[in-house]
């Protein structure tokens, strides 16, 4: 296996424990759009400080899955509880799951109009009315964190690709979340760029963090998860602890996914 | 290199040398701009000799210029006089002697006052929300104005009595500036009413009684917004605000008025007139017209069926019928349609009509701005849970509109003059309805280019302007690649 984000570093599981405290519970759920099933059945339950990896091919409805948590989309039919509040129409449960869940995206999504400073101050002092000065004491330590402090006065169109996701996730830690999602965070970040993010990611799981990842660094998932997902064509085909997933996996679907991503 | 071997190794670097004498400076641009092939050549000399053309025509009309006589005979009788018989020259005496006019219409001479006063206090007010506050500038800008004012008043025989309550009024303001600029705000926010009080005068309490109407809706939204949300919450207001507006205002304002008798001499909207009344249409509608462009364009991309049908038949609606039809609208219909002793003042109906019409076309070029902004934008607002109203006021509409700019003061420049259209309701415009009223003066019979020039002049600085502080505002919030 060469991959090149293979991760090497001794990683701290201290803090890394499972509670049985549930964070997200979701219940035969199912989304369509348009006649389009993307989502058939899906059956999940993710405990308090669970790190877990989803994968699988292009419009697998992997992403579709992790953007359903916080209501960026819409399900159909079945049940999503996140932190005990039930995902429906109601804006008021909406926008109180969307602050407790913060979100790392592929483009980053930085606000290209403001500092990174900014960036990360407005939703504590919009959603959460944190003072100002707080607010800034706040952003500060968490770009301390993803280790770019200095460049808190810049704008996002300053930064490389790296820099912008770990601006990225320090925004969304500045909402003191309680679990984070990260839809394919590495993607469409040059190669040597991977592992600055990746390592960002790698903290903030020692530290006990919840997280759901859609990502192909298999190199993460085998160091940092506890749990792989596998999907294809909306359902979950198969789920494991790493070190069973990608030495033994069991259907056949698994097998040659992991053969072509692994295989080169 | 010349023998061909195919090892080389570089024994010294070369220095760099001067380019050739036709590669550099006047020569080369020249060359490339000018002289760059036979048909460019052609096309430079005939271009020279259209120029050389145009300016030995016109420049000893220019230069010959009179500016001091009382008819347009005088005036060709001064030049026939000075350049000989046959000679042709402007007659600027005209502007000299009628720009009372141009500038105020048939406002009364001894209040001209009152709008100079208006003016400086509309430049003053505009500073907080074009510019950045910042105490240096504010300072620099509030001076430069009281100053300019302080002349202009003077040029208008302004009383003593009042020269010296505008004088204090600035003074006051200079020094806001210079001690705490934020509060200038409050300049703009009260600027509506005074300016109105200013302009058509009569009881201070109509404007107060008015501003009264926006306050409840202020207070209404901040009580209800945790309750009901933003457009709830805003529509309640407005309710209450109308209701006020109706019903209640000229009760309360109308005993005030009798036990406290206090404003100043009526001015009747027919009295308004020149670039006062362009300035007083055009102004008030770019003012409220973006707004209610914001308002249509996020109507016209909402969820909900029946907002975004109103917004969509609104738009549609103004844009395809001409600005002249709806100004008709303004100037017979509505009267014919209103209860017979609504006095609604014409100018208000046609700066609301022209609002309208230019809100429209606001709201297509904002949305073209909130098409291009990336979905990303939406998704990331919404993950942080920020609402509604706080992601369109804090990402979208910042990023939206910085890039509808080009569009959005395009939309303001034709705006503005498009209020010379108004000659065609019986206003006395700046270019057709002033300029007319000169012409059939027995003494300027005859003038022709004069007024059109000066009325054109005055409307492209005013343009050329707007279109320089779009530049500046565009150059002022670039982000990236810096």
């Amino acid at each position: 296996m060469s991959d090149p984000h293979a991760v090497t570093r001794e990683i701290n599981r201290s803090q890394m424990q499972v509670s049985d405290e549930v964070a997200i519970q979701i219940t035969s759920m199912n989304k369509w759009y348009g006649a389009f099933h993307v989502l058939r059945d899906i059956n999940m339950t993710v405990n308090r400080g669970e790190r877990i990896v989803i994968c699988g091919p292009s419009g697998s409805g992997k992403s579709t899955l992790i953007r359903c948590i916080n209501r960026l989309e819409e399900h159909q039919s079945g049940q999503i509880i996140v932190d005990g509040t039930e995902l429906t129409n109601d804006l008021k449960n909406i926008d109180k799951v969307r602050s407790e869940v913060g979100m790392v995206f592929q483009h980053f999504n930085l606000f290209p109009h403001l500092t990174i400073l900014e960036n990360c101050t407005l939703a504590p002092i919009w959603v959460r009315k944190t003072p100002r000065k707080e607010a800034e004491e706040v952003a500060m330590h968490f770009l301390e964190k993803v280790k770019i402090p200095e460049q808190a006065l810049k704008y996002p169109g300053q930064l490389s690709g790296g820099q912008q996701q770990r601006v990225a996730i320090a925004r969304s830690l500045c909402m003191k979340p309680r679990i984070m999602l990260f839809d394919e965070p590495t993607s469409a970040l040059d190669p040597e760029m991977i592992k600055e993010v990746l390592d960002t990611m790698i903290e903030l799981a020692e530290e006990g963090m919840t997280m759901l990842c859609v990502t192909h660094e298999m190199g993460f998932a085998q160091a940092v998860a506890n749990r792989v997902i596998f999907m294809d064509q909306g359902q979950i085909v198969e789920q494991n602890e790493p070190k069973a997933f990608f030495n033994n996996p069991q259907s056949d679907r698994t097998k040659l996914f992991l053969s072509q991503i692994l295989g080169h | 290199m010349s023998n061909n071997n195919a090892s080389f190794v570089r024994t010294e670097m070369l220095g760099s040398q001067e380019p050739p004498t036709s590669e550099r400076g006047a020569i080369k641009w020249v060359r490339e701009n000018l002289f760059s092939s036979a048909l460019n050549s052609i096309l430079t000399l005939l271009g020279v000799a259209a120029i050389y053309l145009i300016i030995s025509g016109s420049l000893p009309w220019f230069l010959h210029g009179v500016w001091n006589a009382s008819s347009m005979g005088e005036c060709r009788q001064i030049v026939a006089d000075n350049y000989g018989e046959g000679a042709s020259g402007a007659c600027w005496a005209m502007i000299h002697e009628r720009w009372h006019q141009y500038m105020f219409g048939f406002y009364p001479r001894e209040l001209y006052w009152r709008p100079v006063t208006a003016f400086a206090l509309m430049i003053v007010s505009l500073a907080p929300v074009l510019y950045y506050n910042n105490r240096r500038t504010d300072t620099v800008m509030t001076g430069v104005v009281s100053v300019l004012l302080m002349l202009a008043l003077w040029g208008v025989n302004t009383p003593g009595s009042v020269f010296a309550a505008v004088f204090l009024l600035f003074a006051v303001i200079v020094a806001v500036a210079r001690v705490a600029p934020k509060y200038l705000v409050w300049v703009t926010i009260l600027f509506p009413a005074v300016g109105f009080l200013l302009l058509w005068g009569g009881s201070v309490w109509s404007p107060v009684g008015a501003m009264a109407g926006f306050v409840l809706i202020g207070i209404t939204y901040s009580l209800t917004k945790d309750r009901l949300g933003v457009p709830v919450g805003t529509g309640v207001g407005v309710i209450i605000a109308s209701i006020w507006w109706l019903f209640i205002q000229s009760h309360v304002t109308g005993p005030l008025a009798s036990a406290m008798n206090l404003g100043f001499e009526k001015v009747d909207s027919d009295q308004f007139g020149g670039f006062l009344l362009a300035f007083v249409i055009g102004v008030t509608a770019i003012s409220a017209s973006l707004p209610v462009g914001i308002l249509l364009a996020l109507g016209r991309r909402s969820d909900m069926p029946l907002i975004k049908a109103l917004s969509v038949g609104f738009i549609e609606f103004i844009r395809g019928v001409p600005l002249i039809t709806m100004l008709f609208t303004a100037s017979l219909l509505l009267q014919y349609f209103l209860p017979p002793q609504t006095k609604f003042d014409l100018i208000l109906r046609v700066i609301i009509l022209v609002t309208v019409f230019s809100a429209a076309y606001i709201a297509e070029v904002i949305r073209g701005g909130l098409a291009a902004l990336p979905k990303g934008q939406y998704e990331a607002a919404d993950a942080l849970g920020l609402d509604y109203w706080q992601a369109q006021r804090l990402i979208i509409m910042p990023q939206a509109l910085k890039i509808s700019i080009p569009g959005i003061v395009s939309s303001f420049i034709g705006l503005f003059k498009d209020t010379t259209l108004v000659a065609l309701v019986g206003l006395a415009d700046p270019l057709q309805g002033i300029t007319k009223i000169v012409r059939a003066d027995i003494n300027w019979k005859g003038i022709y280019w004069e007024p059109y020039i000066f009325v054109g002049l005055i409307f492209f600085v005013v343009c050329f302007s707007m279109s320089r502080y779009s530049m500046y505002l565009e150059n002022k919030l670039k982000r990236d690649h810096r």
